[in-house]
């Protein structure tokens, strides 16, 4: 996918002026805040079973290459051929490879990030196959020619009237409002695209190494059918995504339905081991695992590791102030909110999302709600200091802090600085106490007033007193 | 027990009411305070911005200026989280100063956790009549574990009545330099705090941390809204207001 997130404000500002975008994050939040907080209060020893499913994952992250060779070993003895990519570029053109191979000229997909990521869509219907989108969320941003705006509700930023027009629009039939209804309509629209598909796509939320498994975590269906209906099945997984045993991902699962959605389990789970196995009666006749780098080994090499550990569950944004105001679209890439504010400048470079880690105001909601407990705001940080290291800050910035640390240090210039703010603050903020317009402060002063200091400092008062 | 009080930048500049209703609050419970009058700021301003080297410099100064004291008390959640929680990772590429660190680190509260939990304060000076609802500020409630102190110490007023608001543990938006980067969005955040503050009909909002005082008034009272107080927790506790000087 594009970046485009070095316009996260002009993006964001958008966002805020568009009233129907904040209808619809209402919602989300209302509906996955609360549910995410009532399920958790069923599992007893919740901590113990987060800090269990960090060291799962920690355990994963520290013997990549040891897990993914057994990952291989039992995929293959299983029938499934199983194929290296390390860049995006190389994930598409195995794709289409696969898809020329069997002479694919449809295929349906079930919802994948990592193929956000490598632009696979358009790349295939670049070499002239056509590509069926069949997550709900997915198919109505296909049809709006729109970008997932969140990473397990792709179209959460469209509320439900503008969905009622778009498929009143691209379905031709009478248009309809109620939610159940619209979803059959969807369903009746896609039901011969399953059922005439070469190929399914899926991603997959974890990856077995024990049993060589690539499984999916799905709510509507159309994933099982993705695995099973088409001749040809390809799963494209990060080589993040192993997990040493079946257990591991039993107990993860406990974590990653309640924190995204608030569910105690999502209505399908899909484990995919080998192709169709003489004696089955359904599951297609060739399935092929890729399995990507696209940056994850640089990210596993840093001091921004542990953002490996997400397991996709989306309750960092869900929680995140900022992502509730702006939505997805303003981050101008595959993963928003807190950990694509980590995750996107680790990935396309630090110097192509320069607001991304800076804009958050570290409240560490995020960091409490993630599952397994990446301390994302010490991760924006830390791309914080880079930035500054690297020379990347705008120059009034950069001359604002180095005077402000330099009088901070130096106690008896500081006093006097701040007494004489104190005066003129006092003075500025006039009968009503307020300063209407901060000096420097044009963003603050936009829409906030500021309260006036009283005059004197603390310092001079304490003084005084003694 | 000699402890030392950590002002902050902001109460300083900002509101020095909230540093004398600290000192108040600790003397009239015994305590010996000092305040070690070269202090400025605990740093996070340039730590927050990734300017890691001004952060730990400004960190080795407040080691030394309260390096002789039993306990160190901040009036904010965010400093004193800072000082607490993020020292440690700070410094750690000094380690001779690790035995003093430990210490302080160790010994280092916000305002109303050592009042509830160090000192047992049982009677506070302060008098307010009306309603008041509390801001639960980030850093002193998911660093440093600040919930039911302010509200045990606040209901120890006569005449006072909490009402807690819709999402007290929502972010208010200031969020330091955030507030100053992206305004748009920071007011946006702000916004839905000041909707709640507004909605439970309180005479006052009341919390830990001036930086979020400056957001919430400031847009407030931009808003247009003349009448809500709000208030540090210390000043209505310790009966002292922020009138000017």
């Amino acid at each position: 996918m594009q970046v485009t997130s070095q316009q996260f404000k002009r993006k964001a500002a958008e966002a805020l002026a568009n009233p129907q975008l904040r209808k619809a994050l209402g919602n989300l939040r209302a509906r996955m805040v609360s549910g995410r907080a009532r399920s958790l209060l069923e599992l007893e020893n919740l901590e113990q079973i987060r800090e269990a499913a960090k060291s799962a994952r920690d355990f994963a992250l520290a013997h990549l290459d040891h897990l993914l060779e057994r990952f291989e070993l039992n995929a293959c003895a299983r029938g499934a051929q199983v194929h290296w990519a390390e860049t995006g570029d190389e994930v598409n053109q195995l794709v289409l490879e696969i898809a020329r191979r069997n002479a694919v000229r449809k295929i349906i997909k079930s919802k994948s990030m990592l193929g956000e990521e490598t632009g696979l869509n358009h790349y295939l219907e670049a070499a002239g196959i056509e590509v069926r989108e069949t997550d709900l969320g997915e198919y109505i941003i296909q049809e709006a020619r729109e970008t997932p705006s969140h990473i397990i509700a792709p179209a959460v930023h469209r509320t439900a009237e503008e969905v009622a027009d778009l498929f009143q629009q691209k379905h031709k039939l009478p248009r309809k409002t109620d939610i159940g209804e619209m979803t059959r309509e969807a369903r009746m629209v896609l039901r011969p695209h399953f059922l005439t598909a070469d190929m399914g796509i899926t991603g997959a939320n974890f990856l077995v190494a024990e049993t060589g498994t690539s499984m999916i975590v799905t709510n509507e269906g159309n994933g099982r059918m993705t695995t099973t209906l088409p001749r040809v099945h390809v799963a494209i997984a990060g080589i993040e995504k192993v997990l040493a045993t079946l257990e591991d991902v039993a107990f993860i699962l406990r974590l990653l339905t309640r924190s995204a959605t608030g569910q105690p389990i999502s209505n399908y789970l899909t484990f995919t081991t080998g192709p169709k196995q003489a004696g089955d009666k359904d599951g297609p006749d060739e399935f092929h695992i890729i399995i990507v780098d696209a940056g994850r080994t640089r990210v596993l090499a840093s001091d921004l590791r542990a953002a490996l550990r997400c397991i996709r569950c989306g309750a960092c944004m869900n929680h995140c102030p900022v992502y509730q105001s702006v939505g997805g679209h303003a981050y101008g890439w595959v993963y928003p909110g807190p950990i694509g504010a980590v995750l996107t400048p680790a990935y396309v470079g630090l110097d192509n999302a320069l607001d991304l880690p800076n804009a958050a105001t570290l409240c560490n909601q995020c960091g409490v709600v993630c599952p397994v407990k990446i301390p994302l705001p010490d991760l924006m940080r830390k791309l914080r200091e880079q930035q500054v290291e690297r020379g990347l800050r705008p120059w009034p910035e950069r001359l604002t802090l180095k005077l402000w640390a330099w009088a901070a240090l130096r106690p008896a210039a500081y006093a006097w600085i701040t007494g004489m703010l104190a005066r003129i603050g006092r003075w500025a903020g006039g009968s009503k106490r307020l300063i209407h317009k901060l000096p420097g402060g044009a963003a603050w002063s936009r829409h906030r007033d500021m309260p006036a200091p009283s005059g004197k400092t603390f310092r001079e008062l304490y003084r005084h007193r003694r | 027990m000699r402890v030392g009080l950590f002002v902050t930048c902001l109460v300083d500049l900002m509101r020095p009411s909230v540093g004398l209703s600290a000192l108040k609050l600790l003397e009239n419970a015994g305590c010996e305070v000092v305040v070690p009058t070269t202090q400025t700021c605990c740093g996070q301003p340039a730590y927050n911005s990734g300017d890691r080297r001004s952060a730990q410099a400004l960190a080795r100064k407040v080691l030394r200026e309260f390096s002789d004291c039993d306990c160190v008390v901040v009036p904010s959640g965010s400093c004193g989280g800072m000082i607490k929680i993020h020292y440690l990772e700070l410094l750690e590429e000094s380690p001779e100063l690790r035995p003093k660190l430990q210490h302080l680190v160790e010994n280092v509260w916000e305002l109303s956790d050592f009042l509830v939990n160090v000192l047992a304060v049982q009677r506070v000076p302060g008098q307010f009549h009306g309603t008041v609802t509390y801001h639960d500020c980030c850093s002193g409630l998911r660093e440093l574990g600040v919930k039911s102190q302010p509200r045990e110490l606040l209901a120890k007023i006569p005449g006072l009545t909490l009402k807690e608001m819709a999402n007290p543990e929502q972010c208010c938006g200031f969020g330091g330099t955030f507030a100053v980067k992206f305004g748009d969005i920071s007011a946006r955040i702000t916004d839905e705090k000041c909707a709640d503050i507004v909605a439970t009909g309180a005479d006052a909002v009341v919390l830990a941390d001036v930086g979020c005082m400056l957001s919430i008034e400031g847009r407030l009272r931009r808003g247009g809204d003349a009448n809500t107080k709000v208030l540090h927790f210390a000043e209505i506790l310790a009966g002292v207001t922020n009138d000017p000087s």
